[in-house]
């Protein structure tokens, strides 16, 4: 499947469709904010092509996640970054593949607790299906269907390229 | 003596920390990074973060203390955790009440985590050993034995001076005898692999092997403090001298007081620490304790940051399951 997606025309249209979703609603001047580590690798790549003025925020959700008392804290250890308050300002939250949407609950709550942001709006570059809670992303780079235990994953920064492993059942 | 065996659980992740003594350097690494990052929620609008909501911590003090307590407090607090505080010198100890006993009472308050202090060494372990499975243990000091979290706390404070242990001199000056900080300290700073550690102090305040532990003794300050990068002042622990091993708190400071014309013999970026609460006049000039040099307060911020690390990293199970986690 690897095969088919084509990595830069996914960010372009992923970044026109971005553009074109903030001029229909009026956000002028957005904050964007990339989860980590895949969802900031795809935001860098959107920030740049939309010439955003302020720098690009990061989010690191691990003390925001529901699976802690059954995994233990999540490995990843730089700490969540943004540059402006979240007060007010339509975000723009940015991950790479929506699946359970548990990641996105945590994220969304740790952006509350850095103010009441006026909107958030969810751009993924893949959607895998598989939601466990009713969360939807506004703009969707490619949506594909996976089976249980079937993984993607981007790998990056530098290429990015997305990894496809598990056998499903 | 409490090894790795008990602080680990099956998988190599922290259950208890007890002592910074026999943990890898990886560990110490991975406290020092989760600490980094806890030590961002610290500056955020809202200071908290929901990792321990839902979870019960004892703050077991059967020894005074002020900074340590209210900083694992505070820790608690940040990660959402319910506390209690109790300080069983003046509670139900005094009744009678065995330590086993206490600990099955608090048990059944479905405590999940116990921080204790204990003027007894080997007490943290001890409780440890006795506690239901689900319930971790962090030793907050327990008599001249260890004090794992204020030497995290301290290694922490040195990499955002310092970055690269590799390339360190770092010289713990003052009563070492007593100290549990400078026996943990010592083991963090061997692990971490530093260039050298040094230890300055009289004779008599610098217990019996301390060599074998891989550090340099001096007994003159001013050959001790020369090129070292990091000074570590302790205090001088009056509350634990029995019989006379100094002839008097002048004639101390006088020979071991951190004054600007001693600290001028270390490197000129050196930086001065102290676990706290600083006897000013006795090991620390107020000129240096107030200096430039000085990281005392910093310190104590990173207390927090550190403690939120290893209440998280003992409290969260692992597991091998990574499953469906998008």
């Amino acid at each position: 499947m690897s095969d088919t997606i084509n990595i830069d025309q996914l960010l372009n249209e992923l970044s026109e469709a971005t553009q074109t979703y903030c001029k229909a609603n009026a956000y002028d001047n957005p904050l964007m904010i990339g989860i980590k580590s895949g969802g900031a690798w795809v935001a860098k790549r959107l920030h740049e092509s939309l010439k955003l003025k302020e720098p690009l925020g990061k989010l690191n959700i691990a003390f925001y996640r529901d699976d802690f008392s059954t995994l233990g804290l999540h490995p990843e250890v730089s700490p969540s970054n943004l540059p402006a308050a979240v007060d007010n300002r339509h975000i723009i939250l940015v991950d790479d593949v929506l699946y359970t949407g548990r990641t996105i609950r945590a994220a969304m709550n740790e952006i509350f607790d850095y103010g009441r942001p006026a909107s958030i709006t969810l751009v993924v570059m893949i959607d895998r299906c598989g939601r466990e809670l009713p969360i939807q992303a506004d703009i969707i780079g490619k949506t594909i269907t996976l089976k249980e235990g079937e993984h993607v994953k981007l790998l990056g920064p530098e290429p990015l390229t997305l990894s496809f492993s598990g056998t499903g059942n | 003596m409490t090894g790795n065996i008990i602080q680990l659980d099956k998988n190599g992740n922290l259950k208890h920390f007890l002592s910074t003594e026999g943990l890898s350097q990886s560990l110490l690494l991975s406290i020092l990074d989760h600490a980094e990052s806890f030590a961002s929620v610290g500056e955020r609008h809202v200071k908290k973060v929901p990792l321990l909501r839902g979870k019960t911590i004892a703050n077991l003090f059967f020894e005074p203390s002020t900074r340590t307590r209210t900083t694992f407090e505070l820790a608690a607090k940040r990660l959402s955790a319910d506390i209690l505080n109790l300080n069983i010198s003046t509670s139900a100890t005094s009744k009678g009440e065995t330590l086993s006993d206490t600990l099955h009472t608090l048990e059944a308050m479905h405590c999940d985590m116990f921080v204790v202090r204990h003027a007894n060494s080997g007490a943290a372990h001890y409780i440890a050993t006795q506690v239901a499975p689900h319930i971790s243990v962090i030793n907050a000091g327990d008599g001249s034995h260890a004090h794992p979290t204020q030497a995290m706390l301290d290694m922490f404070t040195i990499r955002r001076h310092k970055q690269d242990f590799s390339k360190l001199k770092v010289a713990i000056v003052g009563d070492i005898l007593h100290s549990r900080v400078a026996r943990s300290e010592i083991h963090a700073l061997n692990t971490l692999g530093v260039l050298e550690t040094r230890i300055v102090a009289p004779h008599t305040l610098i217990p019996a092997g301390v060599e074998d532990l891989g550090v340099h003794v001096y007994h003159d300050m001013d050959k001790g403090l020369e090129d070292v990068d990091v000074v570590m002042m302790l205090r001088l622990q009056k509350e634990r001298m029995r019989g006379a091993l100094l002839p008097s708190e002048q004639e101390y400071f006088q020979r071991y007081g951190l004054t600007s014309e001693r600290l001028a013999k270390a490197r000129s970026d050196a930086i001065v620490m102290h676990p706290g609460p600083i006897n000013r006049g006795v090991e620390i000039d107020s000129s240096v304790a107030d200096g430039e040099h000085s990281v005392i307060l910093q310190q104590v911020s990173h207390g927090i940051a550190v403690r939120m690390a290893v209440m998280a990293m003992t409290m969260g199970r692992h597991s091998d399951d990574i499953g469906k986690s998008k």
